[in-house]
């Protein structure tokens, strides 16, 4: 247990109050050279992760059927049987959150009572938002409203659109407020509070306690010195796993999507030999971004992309129906205030096709994410007090992500509803489900199709990219006991690893059923981050305020 | 000649830096000079200490240890890097700046073909910097 009574070595950066522990940084760690190139690895992490991966996707190489059969149960079982508690979960995120914010505890400052913040608040802001959801805004932007008001029919509200294609006057009002509502839900307060649970623990336990930046640092409270031994290194080992996995197999499953929209827009031919080149690609310029750092690569990169999809939202808001937008943006803010309760109430309910399908895949989906959000997160976060850090990081992107929703999927509502039979967003995704196309269907009905889908595309595969360098940095951090000054040649191992590993489940197949598998470590998870509230809630209550 | 030396040290590796350390201290001795010890960390817990403001104790510490051994006016300074691995050579070079050294005293290893991949930040000091610089090699 912690040793509360115990300030441990005084901390000049102003109060805060360092854990007291056995346990040196890099003691694990083996340090040596591998020819000319030298290693600071955490002994056994590193190699387990590394061998267990390698293992796994031999497996998936080797039975295909079985991997895919068995994950392809695994998925949707765990996401219907469990979804009263994915649900009933992240509702205690959210609301431990909005506590945290309004008590007392949210003056503590992460890093010391004096620290000052590391970025400024558009380069922080920036990169949380890149490595935490950029990629699924242009894939779901589109997608998602649409669907959720003809097809899934959230809380029972009926589809506007008839069998036969024919539109259904009296349903479109209140369909179309709960498509922007139900996808609001999906990518607002619950999930950047599933990311702000995981970022607060790390933070508080790596710059207020001074133990290394790891995810294992997190359960000091309630394991105490054993995080030190096998059960951290199990949880660190879990964490490198549904971190690598969920990159390469969303690097793979991403290469599909770009190449897709280059055969929509451009006739390129959609082949793995085109596939494999993308993520050759995407890799070796996420390379060069981990090379130049954190400051210098990523961080730049991040701005890059959040300035391409501004001036892409800025540019759909005012080729499309401007003021239809705005009233969207209002009227779809409004009905997911109004319906927050009844979208997250966890039982009771009949709509079982949004709620297990969509609402309990996202949990699991985002909560699987959250080891490596999280700590990246974390990480750019010093400075900041908790009250700052959880209103930056659970409101400001959960109104972007309005925004964008609201642009998006309000356009493309309004293209399908208006021009039913002609539409394209209807026939890729009403009609038939070709969701990697949505996007690239709904510029086509806007001026200038051609230059925006070329800048959406660019788009994908720049997040894809950041999502790939931070990734990288967060499992070097990890593998290497919580340091953060490992030899580079370790960074380029993983960056160049993860390539190899999407490259070769796209050519063996497999993708599908990994990613199945990184959104069931959701399930272990979300009782590892409702552990994380509990060891929050005790280490906060020592730091001063 | 010369007005200040800097010494850049690995407070985790300090053993390996025995040569460099006596080469900088002759040095200053000869030319009756000031040496600073100059330590790159993060904000981030490490293996020396937890925070930064550990670190600068105990850098400030190891320099009145060097001044006190060898008879000369020590002093120490810290910077913090984000992503020490790849701001080594700017911190670095900042640092030269910042304390107004015009002679660089640093150890590196014995160039191997990793260098052509990444220069060792020796090489790269050497190359950037308006201070003469030393590059002791070590074993």
């Amino acid at each position: 247990m912690t040793d509360q009574g115990s300030t441990g070595i005084p901390d000049p950066e102003g109060a805060s109050d360092i854990i007291d522990t056995e346990f040196e940084i890099g003691q694990d760690n083996l340090e040596g050279n591998v020819g000319p190139f030298g290693f600071d690895i955490h002994n056994p992490v590193f190699l387990v992760s590394g061998l267990s991966v390698i293992a796994f996707v031999i497996y998936a190489l080797l039975a295909p059927e079985q991997a895919g059969s068995f994950f392809g149960w695994l998925r949707p079982t765990l996401t219907s049987t469990f979804d009263w508690f994915f649900l009933s979960a992240a509702n205690v995120f959210v609301i431990f959150c909005l506590v945290l914010i309004f008590s007392p505890w949210g003056s503590v400052r992460l890093g010391g009572k004096e620290a000052s913040p590391d970025y400024s608040y558009i380069g922080w802001f920036a990169m949380l938002f890149a490595a935490g959801m950029g990629i699924g805004l242009m894939f779901f932007g589109v997608l998602e409203p649409v669907y959720h008001m003809a097809i899934s029919e959230p809380l029972g509200v009926a589809s506007p659109i008839a069998e036969d294609g024919s539109i259904i006057a009296e349903n479109v009002d209140a369909a179309k407020k709960m498509g922007l509502a139900a996808t609001i839900y999906h990518w607002g307060l619950h999930p950047w509070a599933i990311y702000a649970v995981v970022a607060l623990a790390l933070a508080l336990f790596s710059f207020n306690k001074g133990l290394p930046l790891s995810i294992r640092s997190a359960f000091y409270p309630i394991f105490g010195e054993r995080v030190w031994g096998w059960t951290g290194h199990v949880i660190d080992i879990l964490a490198v796993f549904a971190t690598l996995f969920g990159l390469a197999t969303s690097l793979g499953l991403g290469a599909q999507q770009a190449n897709a929209g280059l055969e929509y827009v451009y006739g390129v031919p959609n082949t793995v030999t085109v596939q494999v080149v993308l993520i050759i690609g995407i890799t070796a310029v996420a390379l060069i971004s981990v090379l130049r750092g954190l400051d210098g690569g990523v961080k730049v990169l991040s701005e890059i992309n959040m300035g391409i999809a501004s001036l892409l939202l800025l540019f759909v808001l005012i080729a499309g129906p401007t003021a239809a937008i705005f009233s969207d943006f209002l009227s779809g803010l409004t009905a997911y205030a109004t319906d927050l309760v009844a979208l997250s109430n966890p039982v009771g309910r009949e709509d079982d096709g949004y709620r297990q399908g969509w609402t309990a895949f996202y949990w699991a989906w985002w909560i699987s994410w959250s080891p490596f959000v999280g700590m990246f997160i974390a990480r750019v976060s010093r400075g900041r007090t908790v009250r700052e850090f959880l209103t930056c990081v659970l409101i400001i992107p959960s109104l972007v992500c309005v925004l964008w929703m609201a642009v998006f999927g309000g356009v493309a509502i309004d293209q399908v509803l208006s021009d039913p039979l002609t539409s394209a967003v209807k026939a890729n995704v009403i009609d038939a489900y070709r969701p990697e196309l949505s996007l690239f269907a709904m510029l086509e009905g806007l001026p200038l199709a051609a230059i925006t889908s070329t800048i959406g595309i660019v788009l994908v595969i720049v997040f894809f990219v950041t999502s790939s360098d931070s990734g990288s940095l967060v499992i070097d951090t990890i593998t290497a006991g919580g340091k953060v000054d490992a030899p580079v040649p370790q960074r380029v191992f993983w960056c160049t690893f993860e390539g190899l590993v999407a490259i070769v489940l796209l050519i063996g197949g497999g993708l599908g059923s990994l990613q199945a598998m990184v959104i069931s470590t959701g399930l272990p998870f979300t009782l590892v981050l409702l552990l994380m509230c509990w060891a929050i809630f005790k280490g906060l209550l020592t730091e001063e305020r | 000649m010369y007005k200040k030396i800097i010494v850049p040290v690995d407070l985790a590796h300090a053993g390996k830096l025995a040569k460099a350390l006596k080469t900088a201290a002759d040095l200053a001795r000869h030319y009756q000079v000031p040496v600073c010890y100059v330590g790159v960390t993060t904000e981030t817990p490490g293996s020396v200490a937890h925070t930064p403001k550990e670190y600068a104790g105990k850098l400030e510490s190891f320099a009145k240890e060097q001044g006190a051994a060898n008879g000369i006016e020590a002093s120490s300074h810290m910077v913090v890097a984000h992503d020490p691995s790849i701001d080594l050579d700017p911190a670095l070079l900042k640092a030269i700046d910042d304390v107004g050294a015009d002679l660089v005293v640093m150890a590196s290893h014995v160039p191997n073909v990793a260098d052509y991949l990444w220069p060792s930040n020796g090489g790269t000091v050497a190359g950037r910097s308006k201070a003469s610089v030393f590059v002791v090699r070590e074993g």
